[in-house]
């Protein structure tokens, strides 16, 4: 599978005006890679993911292509990308634990979800079953409420039938932040199970936790502010990170062993700008320490190695 | 020193309240002034119960809270105030934890009205303006905003800010930088180590590891209403002796250090479980069945070395293991 | 009938709260904005006003007692006699003008006190819980069961002269419940919420917690607890006095309905007397619940179409 994104603009309606979420994306997802997509509150990454799959009436497609395995999408058409969704681009939403019809037994809802994707039910029964044992849960799950199941279970659960028409590409829009640690590490190995028996191609994981992008990304995209900031691999995005939101961004994590009186973190003082008349000129410039009088004409997101892009004029 | 003693909390559920659900069972600690104790558990731990008894806003069903060995619970009125002026708390949501239809500066007013009410404008506004600054906070900055108009970050250190203008001595953070933004979250967490330093004594109650390593001196775990290991930071992440301990650490994604591949996810959940039976349990090697005295009820922890202490391996702990 | 939604609090403009919104627009603000395009309330409100000033201006114009008997026996309205005259020569418009007060006030009187009891009942029970909700609870559905209808004939049997504050006072008693119900439940739910807490570990007491902290947040649903607390009153007045039950002197819109029928009014063809009076309770208690229904999709920002 290949995913190509240009120029994708997105904005939220809102009474003050359009809040400018996603404001001109360029990324490529090649076949059988985790494309890990992190970054703060508000700077666009929930909608990119979303938007591949399903504008809702709050949000409002401005600009832009997407092209999936040669076929371009058509996202602005809730309708039309009917066809589309479950079979070749999926996605597990967040709180997707919750979204589960509590008055629904597991195994009819699924049923009912199948059959509406016109595939039958029985045929798909046996693969369900396997994927089932595959990530620790029994069959005997299907017979169960939603209550019947922690939150882990759940998650797995939701993981399992967002897949199971093997589509090529899965967005799991933070899937593991409801979580407990003990779950987390399960939920994610899964995904990359997922990816390895080719249930599904390619994948987006969306989440704001880089730690957990660490352990099973192929590449690592960082948004600020509705535009992309960094697109590399993941090892060479935390060794060697180029532009100054990420390097920030990455040194700000506490991990075991550190210690407040020994080595201080610091965070990024500031704020992100407003989305709804955002800044001209690279919007990171107000909170970054290399800004200088170039930044003030926004840098491009351009390849400086094969494979590690950045918007940055230092960096570029 | 803030001191809990073998607390407990029941609740009554099931048809005609017919069921016990035990949320914190005999949870004993001490919280000194100028230390963080990180309280960490995964969610049903109990460790929110624990931070609500401490604030007295849910009654402790067995043992005692005691303020230098003063019961907590039995204060009322005047002393009930004058406990809230030691002890305060700050919760998770920081704009469910500020009521939305006024603005931020009510926070402060109710505490005027109730703690200063005979205290002059100018002498008030003093107050007002050191404790933000404490935080790092504008107070023409943020006072006549509303909620919503704050971010995250900015609220919860107002939150501190409301506990330092009481001159408090300990305070319960329950929770609260897990709906901050990673680069916010460091900014709050290194404040809330300045005013450790300055002599406040914090309960920094989390799920996350890494945090309650980067700020505590001493860290309890929590599983299921009961406490498994407890000690000092250092010796509870460098050595862990429970294996509840253990999964945790195994399972926070560290940077630099990948997890293994370990095949099929169902196996490896599989091999954990089985691992963490085969090991020796190190509280009933310290108290073996059989060795109970009559009248005297058997400490919840055994210590294993000096500050560094160790519950039953058993899942629920019940019975010899 | 349902009640008002639970009013949430207001939800972030956009995808992030993260950002200090320097365009985010203030609540009241945006209030006022659905509040001025919202065509039921402003129709509602229109129609109750003009109303009101029938009300207030009518006795003005017509002073007197209403059921004087002034004029032609049955005469059809005429520019003397803006409504015509009853059987008996009364002026139906100084009736409709004294009726509409009447009215007006009952809705107020027993609006009011069904509110101040179901007010008091809910939040008491929804913020202490335990024994004392229990204990509300089963006082609640005590009244709510009272066949209201038996026990109005048992007391007008003993009483032989009854007024209007005594039929409102009855209704305010007996219809209190609904109201409680629906404060409990959002003071439940407003309960758990972390700011009440924070003025708990504030040294508030807990009247001030419900009142300055919680009621303040429900402000909307009260108003609208109110409205319906209003149109209910009255309609049960008018059902009331059609049947008998009402006051035994002066006049409302329901007393000139009964008294259209005793006197066969509709087999008369006298459509002047029993009209006005029906278009009148039907104005102000349908206006009453089309504003309700409009404030709802204001205060609750979640009907509304995007």
């Amino acid at each position: 599978m290949s995913l190509q994104v240009t120029d994708l603009r997105v904005y939220y309606r809102t009474l003050a005006g359009d809040v400018k979420a996603l404001d001109g994306v360029t990324f490529d997802v090649a076949d059988g890679e985790i494309m890990g997509l992190a970054g703060e509150s508000g700077c666009g990454k929930s909608t990119l993911g979303n938007s591949l799959i399903r504008i809702d009436g709050r949000m409002k497609y401005v600009a832009g292509r997407v092209v999936l395995d040669g076929v371009e999408l058509p996202i602005e058409d809730t309708d039309a990308m009917n066809r589309f969704r479950y079979h070749d681009i999926s996605i597990i939403p967040q709180y997707a634990m919750s979204a589960l019809n509590p008055t629904r037994k597991i195994g009819k809802m699924v049923a009912e979800l199948v059959e509406s994707r016109r595939r039958s039910f029985r045929e798909l029964e046996g693969e369900l079953e396997r994927r089932l044992l595959l990530v620790g849960l029994s069959p005997d799950v299907l017979d169960r409420y939603p209550i019947e199941l922690s939150g882990g279970m759940k998650q797995r659960m939701v993981m399992v039938v967002s897949t199971l028409l093997n589509p090529s590409l899965l967005i799991a829009d933070e899937i593991t932040s409801a979580l407990d640690v003990s779950s987390q590490r399960a939920v994610a190995q899964t995904l990359v199970e997922f990816r390895d028996r080719s249930f599904v191609d390619s994948m987006i994981v969306v989440t704001h936790d880089v730690s957990i992008l660490y352990q099973i990304a192929d590449t690592l995209t960082v948004m600020y502010a509705g535009k992309l900031a960094e697109k590399a691999p993941t090892d060479v995005m935390m060794e060697a990170p180029l532009h100054p939101y990420t390097r920030l961004l990455i040194s700000s994590l506490p991990e075991i062993g550190v210690r407040f009186e020994e080595q201080r973190l610091s965070g990024i003082p500031g704020s992100p700008p407003s989305l709804l008349n955002p800044p001209a000129g690279c919007r990171f410039r107000d909170r970054c320490p290399l800004a200088f009088a170039k930044c003030a004409e926004e840098p491009p997101f351009v390849e400086v190695e094969p494979g590690h892009a950045v918007a940055c004029w230092k960096a570029s | 020193m803030l001191a809990l003693d073998r607390v407990s909390k029941t609740y009554r559920v099931g048809l005609l309240g017919g069921q016990e659900l035990r949320a914190v069972r005999d949870v004993s600690f001490d919280l000194h002034a100028g230390e963080v104790v990180s309280l960490i558990g995964e969610s049903g731990s109990g460790k929110s119960t624990i931070g609500k008894m401490i604030l007295r806003l849910l009654a402790v069903n067995g043992g005692s809270i005691a303020l230098d060995d003063v019961d907590v619970s039995g204060l009322r009125g005047s002393e009930l105030r004058a406990y809230y002026r030691r002890v305060q708390g700050v919760f998770q949501d920081p704009y469910s934890s500020c009521n939305p239809i006024f603005k931020v500066d009510h926070l402060f007013s109710v505490l005027r009205d109730v703690y200063f009410p005979g205290l002059g404008e100018a002498e008030w506004r003093q107050r007002q303006t050191a404790s933000l600054e404490a935080v790092n906070l504008e107070p023409g900055q943020v006072l006549h905003k509303y909620p919503h108009q704050l971010s995250g970050g900015q609220l919860q250190r107002l939150l501190i800010a409301r506990a330092l203008i009481l001159e408090t001595e300990f305070l319960v953070a329950d929770e609260i930088i897990s709906m901050l933004d990673a680069s916010t979250r460091i900014d709050v967490l290194n404040l809330l180590g300045d005013l450790k330093v300055s002599g406040l004594g914090i309960l920094f109650i989390t799920h996350d590891l890494s945090l309650g390593n980067y700020i505590s001196e001493r860290t309890v775990i929590l599983r299921q209403g009961r406490i498994v290991e407890m000690g000092a930071t250092a010796k509870v992440f460098g050595n862990p002796l429970h294996p509840y301990t253990k999964m945790l650490l195994a399972s926070v994604p560290h940077l630099h250090d990948r997890w293994g591949k370990e095949g099929e996810v169902a196996a490896a959940w599989a091999a954990a479980a089985a691992a963490a039976a085969s090991e020796p349990c190190l509280y009933h090697a310290a108290f073996p069945a059989g060795s109970e005295r009559p009248g005297v009820a058997r400490p919840a922890l055994a210590t294993i070395e000096p500050d560094h202490l160790v519950g039953c391996c058993r899942a629920d702990g019940e019975g010899a293991c | 009938m349902s009640g008002p939604t639970p009013v949430e609090a207001f939800p972030a403009a956009g995808p992030s709260r993260a950002a200090p919104a320097d365009e985010s627009v203030s609540r009241r603000r945006e209030i006022l904005y659905f509040a001025l395009r919202g065509r039921k309330v402003v129709v509602a409100t229109a129609v109750l006003v003009a109303l009101a000033l029938v009300a207030i201006v009518g006795p003005i114009l017509r002073p007197g007692d209403p059921n004087a008997f002034v004029g032609p026996l049955g005469a059809p309205p005429s520019e003397e006699y803006w409504f015509g005259t009853t059987t008996f020569g009364q002026d139906v418009f100084a009736q409709f003008a004294h009726g509409l007060t009447a009215t007006f006030v009952v809705g107020l009187l027993g609006g009011g006190v069904a509110a101040i009891i179901g007010m008091a009942v809910g939040f008491i029970a929804g913020y202490r819980g335990g024994v004392i909700d229990e204990v509300l609870n089963m006082l609640t559905n005590v009244v709510l069961v009272i066949p209201t209808l038996a026990m109005l004939i048992v007391v007008t049997a003993y009483l032989q002269a009854r007024g209007l504050v005594l039929e409102a006072a009855f209704i305010g008693l007996t219809s209190w419940p609904w109201a409680a119900r629906a404060i409990r439940a959002q003071t439940f739910s407003l309960k758990s919420r972390e700011f009440v807490d924070l003025a708990r570990i504030s040294g508030v007491s807990s009247l001030r917690v419900v009142f300055r902290e919680i009621a303040p947040n429900m402000s909307s649903y009260l108003f609208m607890t109110f409205i319906l607390m209003f149109g209910g009153a009255i309609l049960i007045a008018a059902s009331l006095d059609f049947i008998g039950l009402g006051p035994t002197e002066g006049t409302s819109l329901g007393l000139m309905m009964y008294n259209a029928v005793a006197w066969s009014a509709l087999q008369l063809e006298m459509w002047w007397w029993f009209i006005p009076p029906g278009i009148g309770i039907t104005a102000i208690v349908g206006a009453l619940y089309v504003m309700n229904v409009g404030l709802d999709e204001i205060f609750n920002p979640r009907l509304r179409e995007s």
